[in-house]
């Protein structure tokens, strides 16, 4: 009697467990799925972007190197303007803000923000990576991609 | 010659770690005595020729030996003294040869400490622990020799990322690895009890420390590498949901969770399966968490294709480790025979709660992290998984989280009374919900996350605050004597729980309550933030062993009176030749300021792009983040739980 009682206490409780296991695991997918609909930005680098004409507005990821001669200081001292390139196209950019340590002319530059069809593309945020990795690793395929990349750095390997 | 030695050395270790791995545990299934002797002079052994062997990389890098191909890439020879050792640990190939130093390290401790364990079981943990620095001494051996020379000889090394060049950061990896690794001897010790077959409150009590030790290990390296970020990035931000931190939050999140479920194991035997699934998947993230960092190959498919050697050996790895110890897990699972029964309202059903929203939290973050590798592969879109997603779904995750860890110490095990439960908490839950509600009052609406996560850390420490009191009976006479005699595993809980309560405040002010300020300011211009007044005094040059700086001055007051003179620097390293900004802080325990300097005008010298935050409670963050470290240190020093230490099989309590 006794033995039997356990065992289907036993079979109640692994359902339980279960049934809850099932409902948090329910509620995170669910979670996950909402949470990326808005919050995934598409990385693309001026070709690309030039390529796939995004509506205004559209939330992305732009990268490349700071073209040669492009960097100007606005006279409020805190707006800058510059292109991004990967020597097949250029796409210039506006940042209000503060830069990072690494950003210079002729380095690859990651920067999110939206994308305007008359206008330059209005950056948010430049990044700054804090790892060994100077160069962005995306910024580095689209550089191989398009030929412009010749130094055989430490960049991709370590 | 010291760095031949140090590869030889390595090479031997190899075998010792070969023999340790295959002979005893033959020997352990035959039941013979001489081959299971072998294994903890191996374990001792492997300890030794790794220590020779990372040390001759230390000295390669002290005497700034250039033939070294590794040194001459990481280091050189202005850099201080501290970086140099530093930098050994700083690169892939120094920092795997690290992890298995630190790994033969806890081989050596848990034969030490584990000499009482059952002789068997003793030879298996220990012979699993060597088969997987087997898999570390091949990676290196095959495809990241740290000792391989270099020819033609570079006069100078090309130095350290000058970001990494700080104090925080030297430490912030051995920390970390520490942690990491501390987790291999909780698998280990899982591993070997799937192959004995047995999991009991015994069990429970040896890997209790190991986890636990290794969870204060992780959490203060995750920790230093998040002030480091604050400090040094000078973006007043403290955690960015970079891959590289998701790495090292995963394996925390789950050795939290395998934390709790080991005492379920020990105090009501049940819960086994999942105890040692568990400690599995915590290792398994430690190791992908260590390859995510140190490789990059995780961080983009395209990396193969830079280093194919690489990629392979670490995948074939990760395959044999998790899906073997997997596999092996499925196989034995079902003999460890379920213990204790419980009822849906009871200290275990929370416990489980716990587990289950930490182990759905860790893969939230996983996929969150390897989302943007697997998009890539699929359909070649380039995308990044931003802050805002993990903020929201491991946000969510957290709220019944942190709701469940302020109920479970009040509850009783096997069977506790809902309503008896509800009226004793109703108080604290009615105060943590009117702070809640005062704050939106107060804060005029504004985001309303910072009124929940205000009131879900008072929530949480102030029921742990309720049942510590109600359970040494603090308005009583005599209260001193029973605070005093409390178990230091449940001081060290209660300390731990205190500690988060204190944690998610301090997030809240510091993410919600800020102000920042960008400007250009003008020497003797004044600005207002957080309650100081901010004033530009001047800049100066100075030069640093390997760098030179402008240093700037900023007087700051507050209610008129002078109160302390902030220092921020922008510095520029000379090799590799790179800029960075010093931030400088003002900690009070109300709130940090915060203030860096960017660029100086181009026509005018005295005119700089100022950075001013004010971060609320920022300190809270830190303190809460020790107290839960000292918790777990001083719940450690248990005497129950004294290492390896076989004591009688106890009841309930």
């Amino acid at each position: 009697m006794m033995a039997k009682s356990r065992a289907a206490n036993r079979k109640q409780k692994r359902l339980y467990l279960v049934l809850t296991s099932m409902a948090v695991l329910a509620l995170a997918i669910g979670l996950v799925l909402s949470a990326l609909q808005d919050n995934i930005s598409l990385f693309l680098d001026p070709t690309e972007l030039t390529e796939r004409n995004l509506p205004d507005g559209e939330h992305i990821r732009l990268g490349g190197l700071v073209a040669i001669d492009s960097f100007e200081k606005a006279d409020d001292g805190l707006t800058y303007h510059f292109d991004i390139t990967d020597g097949a196209e250029t796409v210039s950019v506006v940042y209000k803000g503060s830069l990072p340590d690494l950003f210079r002319e002729g380095q690859g530059v990651v920067v999110e923000g939206e994308v305007h069809k008359n206008g330059p593309f209005v950056a948010t945020e430049v990044l700054a990576k804090h790892d060994e990795n100077y160069m962005p690793k995306e910024v580095l395929d689209s550089l191989k991609k398009r030929g412009l990349y010749q130094k055989p750095g430490e960049e991709g390997s370590i | 010659m010291i760095v031949e030695a140090g590869h030889f050395a390595l090479i031997l270790a190899c075998f010792l770690a070969i023999i340790q791995g295959t002979l005893p545990l033959y020997g352990a299934m035959r039941n013979r005595g001489r081959l299971m002797a072998l294994s903890a002079p191996a374990a001792y052994g492997q300890f030794f020729f790794v220590s020779i062997s990372f040390g001759a990389l230390i000295y390669a890098f002290i005497v700034s030996d250039f033939s070294v191909a590794n040194v001459a890439r990481n280091s050189h020879t202005l850099k201080p003294m501290l970086y140099k050792i530093a930098a050994a640990w700083g690169n892939h190939e120094g920092s795997i040869l690290f992890w298995a130093f630190i790994l033969s390290f806890y081989g050596a401790a848990v034969a030490y400490f584990g000499r009482k364990l059952p002789r068997t079981f003793y030879v298996r943990v220990l012979g699993i622990q060597a088969l997987v620095g087997v898999g570390f001494y091949l990676f290196l051996l095959l495809t990241s020799n740290p000792f391989e020379r270099l020819f033609p000889l570079p006069m100078e090394g090309n130095g350290l990322n000058p970001l990494l060049q700080d104090p925080g950061l030297a430490f912030h990896p051995p920390l970390l690895y520490m942690g990491y690794v501390g987790l291999s001897v909780t698998f280990s010790f899982a591993v070997g009890a799937l192959i004995e077959g047995r999991v009991d409150a015994a069990w429970a009590r040896w890997v209790r420390p190991w986890t636990l030790l290794a969870w204060c290990f992780l959490t203060s390296g995750i920790t230093l590498g998040s002030w480091w970020a604050y400090y040094e990035l000078g973006w007043g931000g403290w955690w960015f949901w970079d891959p590289v931190e998701n790495a090292s939050f995963m394996p925390w999140l789950v050795a939290t969770g395998l934390l709790h479920s080991a005492i379920v194991v020990e105090k009501r035997d049940t819960l086994k399966a999942w105890t040692i699934l568990l400690a599995i998947i915590a290792f398994s993230f430690s190791l992908l968490g260590t390859f995510i960092v140190r490789s990059g190959v995780l961080t983009s498919v395209h990396a193969f294709a830079t280093d194919p050697e690489r990629g392979v050996f670490i995948l074939l790895f990760l395959f044999i480790v998790i899906g073997g110890s997997l596999l092996l897990f499925a196989l034995r699972a079902d003999k460890l025979q379920p213990g204790g029964l419980f009822a849906p309202i009871s200290r275990e059903s929370m416990l489980v709660v716990n587990n289950l929203l930490l182990s759905v939290a860790a893969l939230v973050v996983l996929f969150g992290t390897l989302y943007p590798l697997l998009r890539d592969a699929l359909t070649g879109d380039k995308i990044t998984v931003g802050p805002p997603f993990f903020n929201l779904a491991f946000g969510f995750l957290m709220i019944p989280l942190l709701l469940v860890m302020g109920l479970g110490p009040s509850t009783n095990w096997k069977r506790a009374d809902l309503i008896g439960l509800t009226s004793r908490l109703k108080f604290v839950f009615a105060a943590a919900v009117v702070a809640s509600l005062a704050h939106f009052y107060i804060a005029g609406g504004g985001d309303m996350m910072a009124a929940v996560w205000l009131g879900l850390g008072l929530w949480v420490f102030l029921s742990t605050f309720y049942e510590w009191a109600e359970r040494v009976k603090l308005f009583k006479s005599d209260a001193m004597k029973r605070i005093l005699r409390q178990p230091r595993a449940s001081v060290g809980m209660s300390l731990g729980h205190l500690g988060m309560g204190i944690v998610v405040i301090g997030m809240a002010g510091s993410a919600f309550w800020g102000t920042e300020d960008q400007s250009i300011m003008t020497y003797g211009d004044s600005q207002e933030i957080g309650g100081y007044e901010v004033r530009f005094n001047s800049t100066d040059g100075v030069s640093g062993p390997n760098y030179s700086a402008v240093r700037a001055s900023f007087d700051v007051r507050k209610n008129g009176r002078e109160i302390t003179t902030l220092e921020p620097e922008a510095r520029t390293y000379f090799a590799p030749p790179m800029p960075t900004t010093e931030a400088a802080i003002y900690s009070t325990f109300m709130g940090d300021l915060f203030v860096v300097i960017g660029e100086a005008n181009n026509k005018a010298y005295d005119q700089w792009a100022v950075r001013l935050y004010y971060k609320p409670l920022q300190i809270w963050l830190w303190g809460g983040v020790a107290i839960m470290v000292i918790g777990g240190l001083i719940s450690l020093s248990d005497r129950r739980f004294r290492l390896g230490a076989v004591t009688r099989r106890q009841k309930d309590e």
